[in-house]
């Protein structure tokens, strides 16, 4: 499901230098598969997670989403990709403050040109034990309200792979735990593959592997 | 479509409120431009009626002869209304007392004339009391003059009528007072009875119109003339009059019109910088709408839909709100007018108010925009990444169509490509150079202010002009270009208010005496001084005829086919064919400044050959007088075989002369030769002795002459008292009261006058509201910030200071900068758009600039309290 070959990424620092935050980074992830990144924070995990979700390009290597190669595609192609593929759930939640928890959801599909799909979003949202508060804005949600809400947008566009940037990371121990259990929960039943980036190792080895990074490159790859 | 117009709603409902204020801008700057446009048009029918009271109707056609059948049938062919004058000059005799005469313009009158303006007597209707056909209707000053009660009886030629009133205003003065005669009003039949029609020599026969409306007056004077053409008829139309009236109505419209564009860009730019802010707070969204699939493109079409609905919201309730000022300000302001507006919707300049507001919103708000196009996805990953900092490369395209957008506007409002062209080049400046002096501010505070000696909060302040997010380049963009155009519009008001009432208003003469002789001058001049009115303004009048040209004879230039030998009417430009000796050039006369029935180039009209010149000689030419070219000569070299003159430049494009072309003039008798020395132009708005000739000092003294003498009287009853005086002691001596002239033009002044503060003063309030849009937006941003700095410690004293120090700074600089910035620009409107010197009011310069930095700072503060009082929790929660 998702190839990675010889990843690197360079940024050009300010001073006018070069600074390689991935380098040579290679795996594959099969369908249906779960997979954890860790490793200490500049390790470039994040950076691999942007990279391989296609938000952007490397500076060498390929990445293949569902056996499209994605590193040599225009942004508004990798948003397609995306669009069609790929579900996200950020650290931050990242939920449109200005949608109700329902459009927040209802947004990749839309995205596509569906409007037809509020009954499947309402379920989702009900999935997440939030049946009760399709209208409520983000700001009226607590944190781990908003982080299912975030899953339940994940999941609306039937994704291939699932990218989870620290799930959990701004959520305390309970909900944190209840959290894990719906990304795993639905992971499992709608055969989604997933790819998660966290410190937690806890949660990394629920995954049935665990990539770790360490100055940009990939230091163990081990099945938990 | 459906999802981005679905999301452009959705995202808006949060920030409903922020677009509303953002929007208030746009609304402010549509409101002044539409209520400008309505208002402005509205104003500018009053004056143009005013205007038509000069002249008393949309046409007139005057003749020498009494128009035959055929003509009186094409004119009432016309449509509209026709109203006919018969006038010539007689002898006016008193039979009271000592039953003296007096030259006088008697006049006839038949039909609904004047169509326009009022006609004025005392007592009020008796101009009625005319048609008895035993009646007469005297100017005051006759009465005034000669002692004449109403009632008393004056005898015309061969029958005696009744003094029934006295006449105090008529529209279409000019023309007759030029004639340099008083007038006196017959009905047509008492006329008849005169018995004096036949020997009318002089007699001027003419036509007044009143057009249906649409018709063009103008074009139909073209018309006729083709029509009647070797008729030897002369037209007046108002555009003509409005043409003598100087270039000073265009000056004001174009004025208006650049007050409407000021108003519209000053809310362009408040949009502009709050959506910018408001974008800013947008990307973590647009960058989570990248990574659920959006394109770029979609994310930008999202914002351009708010924008364009924030624009068409701002048009319409601006429209309306312009359409409400024109309507209720001159209702609140009712006691302040000096004139009544007949106020209508301008449904025209409502539609294209809105129409440019909307497209230039819209183009505006582009710009900013166009950041969301390059927003990466992974800013939602990591909020640092932000923005780019490559420039998009639709951004040239945007820039050149604001340009475009702007030059066209600013063409369309002030009709004129230069003009357009060069505000257009103006605003560039203005950004580019406010942009310059904002990265070098940012530069320099980063570079260069020091940790010792200043205090945290100094350099906090300091530090804001450089630190990331920073508003330097924003805020002295949108306060420095609206300093420039306000103080633009102080400066502009004060250059064209200076030209208009050097020109129309002061301590000019509104009383004239001429026909004195030179033994009677010292005489003249001491009785006026012992009434407390002295002479202000004098000249010595030699009458001459030109022998010949070039070294051709007149009588031989006069032969030559290609010689145009009509001749308008009233003759020369000068009235001097009504036999009087002034020499006075009056501004408003059609035949003190009247054109030939035909001048074409190539042609020299017969009339500027064998007039009457009434010429001066002087040391120095007066303020009303310019040399366009060649050398002012002032005294004459004694033995020079040729005199050096100067010539109006109108007469010598008539004459076809260079300089240095020889005329030889018959000063009664005695042929003078003289030779052009230079070329003059001369306002003759002005109430001076103004002459196509003039002579340097040492030549003409000898000479035969005559004085013209000019004074300002203060008030009617010392302008009457100087008369009676006058006319005591030297009976010979003619009068002209100006005073009733002069009226309706100081009125026109002071509608134009009242216009342009009333539409300045709007649109600065207007600028002001931006301003404070402007920094008001700015307040989203600094909420976080300052909230911070509360909760880490900071007292509300030091957050204040800090604050002064930031907008003390900005509203110096943008204030310095724009101020130089409308100097300039005021100085090239006034030489290229106004053709006036340049006016620099210090005083009301630096109050304008001290101003703006207490509003900005000011308004800075107002706008950011109460962020202090922001619960910590709330703010960084919803992280506003």
């Amino acid at each position: 499901m998702l190839k990675v070959e010889r990843l690197t990424k360079t940024y050009r620092t300010a001073a006018g230098g070069e600074l390689t935050v991935l380098r040579e980074v290679s795996f594959d992830i099969l369908a249906g598969a779960s997979a954890a990144i860790v490793g200490p924070s500049g390790s470039g995990k994040t950076t691999l997670l942007g990279l391989c979700a296609g938000l952007d390009r490397p500076s060498g290597g390929t990445v293949g989403i569902a056996g499209e190669s994605i590193g040599e595609m225009s942004e508004d192609a990798r948003a397609l990709v995306r669009n069609a593929h790929v579900g996200f759930v950020f650290q931050n939640f990242q939920l449109i403050p200005t949608l109700t928890a329902l459009e927040n959801v209802l947004v990749p599909v839309e995205l596509a040109g569906d409007s037809t799909r509020e009954p499947e979003a309402r379920e989702l949202l009900g999935r997440v034990g939030l049946g009760e508060r399709y209208e409520h804005y983000p700001v009226q949600l607590s944190g781990g309200e908003q982080q299912r809400v975030a899953l339940a947008r994940a999941f609306m566009n039937r994704p291939k792979i699932l990218f989870c940037d620290e799930p959990t990371g701004n959520l305390d121990g309970d909900t944190a735990a209840a959290m894990v259990e719906l990304i795993f929960g639905l992971n499992w039943e709608k055969g989604t593959t997933l790819v998660l980036v966290t410190h937690d190792l806890e949660l990394a080895r629920k995954c049935q592997r665990i990539i770790r990074l360490k100055s940009g490159a990939v230091v163990s790859d081990e099945v938990s | 479509m459906n999802f981005i117009l679905k999301m452009a709603w959705r995202d808006s409902r949060a920030s409903r409120r922020r677009l509303a204020l953002f929007s208030l801008s746009i609304v402010l700057g549509i409101a002044a431009l539409t209520g400008i446009g309505s208002l402005g048009e509205n104003l500018r029918r009053t004056v143009e009626l005013q205007t038509k009271s000069l002249l008393g109707s949309d046409l007139a056609v005057t003749a020498r002869k009494a128009f035959d059948e055929e003509a009186m049938k094409y004119f009432r062919g016309v449509g509209g209304e026709v109203a006919t004058e018969v006038a010539f000059p007689t002898q006016l005799n008193f039979t009271k007392g000592t039953g003296e005469r007096k030259l006088v313009q008697l006049v006839a009158m038949a039909g609904g004339f004047p169509f326009y303006g009022d006609l004025v007597t005392t007592p009020a209707g008796a101009l009625a009391q005319l048609a008895d056909g035993k009646s007469a209707l005297l100017e005051e000053t006759l009465l005034v003059q000669f002692g004449v009660q109403v009632g008393d009886e004056v005898r015309l030629g061969a029958a005696s009528f009744k003094v029934v009133g006295a006449l105090k205003k008529i529209p279409g003065d000019a023309a007759v007072i030029a004639l340099f005669s008083p007038r006196v009003f017959i009905s047509p039949a008492g006329m008849e009875a005169t018995g004096l029609l036949k020997k009318g020599g002089f007699t001027r026969h003419r036509v007044h119109f009143k057009l249906l409306p649409g018709v063009d007056g103008d074009a139909l004077a073209k018309t006729m003339k083709e029509t009647f053409r070797g008729s030897r008829f002369q037209f007046d139309t108002v555009e003509e009059r409005k043409r003598q009236l100087g270039t000073t109505l265009k000056d004001i419209y174009s004025f208006l019109s650049l007050v409407g564009f000021v108003a519209l860009f000053l809310g362009a730019v408040g949009v502009a910088s709050a959506v910018h802010v408001y974008i800013k707070q947008k990307v973590a969204t647009v960058a989570v709408l990248r990574c659920l699939g959006a394109s770029g493109r979609t994310g930008f079409a999202i914002y351009l839909v708010q924008g364009i609905g924030l624009g068409v919201v701002g048009s319409v309730v601006g429209a309306a709100l312009g359409v409400a000022v024109q309507f209720v300000l001159p209702m609140v302001m009712k006691g302040f007018l000096p004139f009544e507006v007949e106020l209508f919707i301008s449904w025209s300049s409502l539609a294209k108010g809105a129409a440019a507001g909307l497209v230039i919103c819209v183009l505006f708000t582009l710009l900013p925009l166009l950041t969301v196009r390059r927003v990466s996805p992974l800013v939602a990953l990591r909020s640092a990444l932000g923005e780019t900092a490559r420039m998009d490369p639709l951004t040239p395209v945007v820039y050149v169509a604001i340009t475009a957008a702007v030059l066209g506007f600013a063409v369309l409002q002030t009709g004129n490509w230069k003009t357009g062209l060069g505000f257009t080049g103006m605003m560039a400046l203005g950004f580019g150079l406010l942009g310059g002096v904002a990265k070098l501010v940012s530069w320099a505070a980063k570079k260069f202010v020091p940790r010792k000696p200043l205090t945290y909060v100094v350099r906090q302040g300091l530090a804001n002009l450089h630190r990331p997010n920073n508003r330097t380049v924003l805020l002295l963009l949108s306060l420095g270009l609206g300093t420039f155009l306000m103080i633009n519009l102080v400066l502009v008001r004060a250059t064209i208010l200076e030209k208009i009432m050097g020109a129309g208003a002061g301590a000019r003469p509104n009383l004239m005496f001429f026909d004195v002789q030179e033994d009677q001058f010292p005489k003249l001049e001491k009785i006026l001084k012992d009434n407390g009115t002295p002479i202000t303004v004098s000249a010595p009048i030699v009458t001459m005829k030109i022998e010949s040209l070039k070294g051709r004879p007149v009588a031989e230039l006069l032969k030559e086919e290609t010689m145009v030998t009509n001749r308008g009417p009233d003759g020369g430009r000068d009235g001097s064919k009504a036999g009087k000796g002034g020499g006075f050039q009056m501004r408003f006369g059609a035949a003190a400044k009247s054109e030939p029935l035909v001048r074409d180039s190539g042609r020299i009209p017969a009339w500027t050959l064998t007039r009457e010149y009434r010429s001066s000689y002087r040391a120095k030419i007066d303020e009303s007088e310019k040399i366009s070219s060649g050398a002012w000569i002032g005294r004459a070299k004694a033995g020079e075989p040729r005199v050096p003159v100067s010539v109006e430049e109108g007469l010598s494009k008539d004459l076809q002369l260079a300089l240095g072309d020889e005329i030889v003039f018959d000063v009664q008798g005695v042929p003078m030769r003289t030779y052009v020395a230079s070329f003059r132009t001369v306002e003759w708005q002005r109430m001076q002795p103004s002459f196509f000739v003039l002579f340097p000092e040492g030549v003409l003294e000898p000479a035969p002459k005559t004085y013209a003498a000019a004074l300002r009287a203060a008030t009617p009853a010392d302008a009457a008292r100087a008369q009676v005086a006058v006319a005591r002691e030297l009976p010979g001596i003619s009068a002209i009261d100006l005073a009733l002239i002069l009226q309706t033009f100081d009125g026109i002044f002071t509608k134009v006058a009242f216009v342009i503060t009333f539409m300045a003063g709007f649109t600065v309030v207007t600028g002001i509201v931006v301003l404070v849009g402007a920094i008001l937006t700015g307040r989203f941003q600094r909420i976080r910030e300052t909230v911070l700095l509360r909760t880490l410690g900071a007292t509300r004293r030091q957050l204040t200071q800090i604050q002064w120090v930031e907008y003390t700074v900005l509203g110096v600089l943008a204030t310095v900068t724009g101020g130089a910035l409308a100097i300039m620009g005021n100085a090239l409107l006034a030489k290229y758009v106004f053709k006036t010197d340049v006016v620099l009011p210090v005083p009301a310069l630096l109050a304008s600039m001290a101003a703006v930095v207490a509003v900005t700072v000011l308004t800075g503060l107002l706008a950011n309290r109460g962020i202090a009082d922001h619960p910590p929790l709330e703010v960084l929660r919803n992280e506003t």
